[in-house]
């Protein structure tokens, strides 16, 4: 279909160990024919050699060595097929108690998030902690997968009951924008997954396939302002160009148009976009998420990690925020222990002034004082900065809304957070 | 004058990756095997830049065992964009008693690129390397970052990565590490057949139709070039209408047969077609591991 050529869909699962993850997507490879002749061998060979009488296509996500010693899938990987319709992107991220930063990363990436519920067990508490930093990222579409029906027989009214179970959590939770959708499945079967199950008869809704194909893409956005963040300035100091001075971004949120005006910041100088150019093409307008490189009327100062927004749409500022934070590093966040802090492509050294509460994750969001955070702990924390910081809350718009915290000394990507 | 600017996802993607490797590092460069991959990756900096050249030069790591219509395509490109190219020889590195060549069946020299990727870094001082890998192609390289950091002596600690969350790059890193860059990660193969249609890109001829001297060994077809490919007396030569999908050194690389003269026919076919990418790399069929432990060592 032309209208959804270029079109990808980002999807994430959350589920706890055993629930079957892997399975799901191997199935959703498999029944969608996206698995090769040679992938579908190694994974009847591997099955084979493990014993299994059933094709585990769990095998065809779990990559590292150590994964398939253990059996458990213990990082992000990235798994792609496409359809007539589109092509997607799955964040296959594990579902340990411990890994609550790997689903955060998974999910941070994703449009949409399938969480798995074993019908056996229904609502636990992981699935708790699954749809809470669903809700803490705003991930606005969510299959709720009821997977391993075939072992309660199909049964409509236990999976009623799981159904019911889960509503109560949507009830409790702050974040309300939600499309929430139920199916019941069997991954290791098939039923539900992409094709109609006739064990689930009773169940009129849609596959999990069919239900993300007819997702639409504009349904889902986030309706945010214009967010333009340089990443470098293009100079090119040739005859042909010598005048030529064009910042390079790319637009998060909303739309910008030749002609709009607009502030610099953080000098706070105002000025007009004069032309809009991707590769050797110029144009009118772009819209969200377009690589673009733009030109000013005015000949000012803009170098990388500027701002450049529509003047009468300006974001918040301050040297002083207040963010929930996800710690994602050995080593824990201590109260005044300094960091830099990159907000989209601009760096900025930081210090945590203070740790306000632990956050449980948990469908109660249950708040507890500590001294410190340790890796996969939530919080909420007071970060004072070096220089100002042009931002939007999360909720408002996640690009301008969202950091991370850079260890100075081990130069790792410490933790995430999500400003107030 | 255009309407408005037509969002392609992973175009953005890539783009934006690309600017943030000028943005965070003083000594990138691309590393260019003159195969499709690394020409997109060419074509993506161009957009990423323009009306700029392209701020980094292009490395080959020169196995000596090319097609020589890679070779020709890649001076060719260099030529029109007016960029820097270096090239660094792993025969050099044979001459110099550095690695040993492999012998027997199976004698390939891909392992021993690591080798001179590593000296040439060094030698540069590059501090960030773009490679055109893509986490469709193999399922250790699904797990891969978009900014990679690799130590000293060019290490890949898988369980050790930085997270990377929403869009923000983390390329901080110490003297003498590096950082492998994917653009094009997200990429599956059609994606990258389709873009080459889309923009009307000049690809290498080996990836079209074409006759070729070639024998069979274990279920692939291997191009009968004694001087780098190794074939046992009963592996018998015979000329047949193929194409490559993927191009490596010449030594690790199988044919498909195939009548796909042009792009459109090739983006067929790589719809069509039941096979990985990879299936026909023979470096991969080495164990279910091999290419996790060859990026630990330091390869791509």
């Amino acid at each position: 279909m032309e209208e959804n050529k270029n079109k990808v869909l980002k999807l994430s699962t959350a589920g706890s160990v055993d629930d079957g993850k892997s399975t799901l997507i191997g199935r959703i490879l498999y029944d969608t024919n996206s698995l090769t002749d040679d992938k579908l061998e190694a994974i009847e060979r591997s099955s084979k050699l493990k014993g299994n009488d059933y094709l585990d296509f769990s095998l065809a996500t779990d990559g590292l060595v150590a994964e398939r010693e253990q059996g458990i899938t213990i990082d992000v990987a990235h798994i792609y097929f496409s359809t007539a319709n589109r092509s997607y992107i799955i964040a296959d991220t594990p579902g340990h108690v411990e890994y609550t930063r790997n689903m955060v990363t998974g999910t941070s990436t994703s449009q949409v998030s399938i969480i798995l519920i074993d019908a056996r067990k229904g609502v636990i508490e992981q699935t708790k902690r699954h749809f809470f930093i669903n809700n803490l990222l705003r991930t606005k579409e969510v299959v709720v997968a009821v997977n391993k029906m075939d072992l309660i027989g199909f049964d409509q009214e236990q999976y009623n009951t799981i159904v019911a179970d889960f509503k109560k959590m949507i009830e409790a939770s702050d974040y309300k924008n939600q499309n929430i959708t139920f199916i019941p499945i069997s991954a290791l079967h098939g039923d539900n997954v992409v094709n109609k199950s006739k064990n689930l008869a009773w169940f009129n809704g849609n596959t999990v396939m069919e239900h993300l194909e007819n997702i639409r893409i504009e349904d889902i956005q986030e309706d945010a302002k214009a967010r333009f963040q340089v990443q470098t300035v293009i100079r090119p100091k040739t005859d042909e160009f010598h005048d030529f001075r064009g910042y390079a971004g790319k637009l998060k949120g909303g739309e910008l148009k030749v002609g709009d005006d607009v502030t610099i910041l953080p000098s706070g100088r105002k000025s007009q976009i004069k032309s809009i150019h991707f590769f050797d093409q110029e144009y009118l307008s772009a819209s969200k998420g377009s690589s673009i490189t733009i030109t000013l009327t005015d000949d000012i100062n803009v170098s990388r990690g500027d701002l450049i927004v529509k003047s009468e749409e300006l974001p918040k500022e301050g040297k002083q925020i207040r963010a929930t934070i996800c710690w994602m590093d050995n080593q824990p966040l201590a109260p005044s222990s300094t960091y830099f802090l990159q907000h989209g492509v601009k760096l900025v050294k930081s210090k945590v002034k203070s740790i306000a509460h632990k956050i449980s994750t948990d469908a109660t969001g249950a708040i507890e004082k500590v001294d410190q955070l340790n890796m996969n702990d939530l919080g909420l924390v007071e970060i004072q900065l070096a220089q100002e910081l042009h931002f939007d809350a999360y909720g408002e718009n996640k690009g301008n809304g969202a950091f991370i915290l850079i260890d100075t000394k081990s130069n790792t990507t410490a933790g995430v957070g999500f400003i107030e | 004058m255009n309407e408005k600017v037509i969002n392609n996802p992973l175009e953005d993607e890539a783009i934006y990756i690309f600017r943030e490797v000028a943005g965070q590092f003083d000594k990138p460069v691309i590393l260019f095997s003159g195969g499709k991959d690394s020409i997109t990756l060419v074509r993506l900096a161009q957009k990423a830049f323009y009306p700029a050249k392209i701020p980094f030069p292009l490395l080959h790591i020169d196995t000596g065992h090319n097609f020589p219509e890679t070779i020709e395509f890649r001076d060719q490109l260099v030529k029109e964009l007016g960029l820097e190219l270096h090239v660094h020889y792993v025969q050099d590195n044979i001459d110099a008693g550095n690695v040993q060549e492999e012998s027997g069946k199976y004698a390939s020299r891909n392992m021993l690129q690591t080798d001179s990727l590593l000296q040439a870094i060094e030698k540069h001082g590059f501090d960030a390397c773009i490679g055109g890998a893509r986490r469709d192609e193999e399922k250790a390289r699904a797990k891969e970052r978009v900014f990679s950091v690799r130590d000293d002596f060019g290490q890949w600690d898988e369980k050790n990565q930085r997270p990377e969350v929403f869009d923000m790059l983390n390329g901080r890193i110490d003297f003498g590490q590096n950082v492998r860059v994917f653009p094009i990660s997200n990429w599956t193969e059609l994606d990258v057949w389709s873009y080459i249609q889309q923009e009307k890109m000049e690809i290498p001829s080996i990836y079209f139709a074409h006759k070729r001297n070639v024998f069979e060994r274990d279920g692939l077809i291997w191009s009968a070039h004694d001087e780098y490919v190794f074939r046992a007396d009963d592996e018998i030569v015979t000329e047949k209408v193929v194409r490559f999908r993927t191009v490596g050194d010449m030594s690790c690389t199988a044919a498909v047969e195939s009548f796909a003269f042009d792009i459109d026919k090739v983006v067929e076919e790589i719809k069509a077609s039941t096979i990985s990418e990879r299936g026909a790399r023979i470096d991969d069929k080495r164990s279910e591991a091999a290419m996790e432990k060859r990026k630990q060592q330091g390869y791509f």
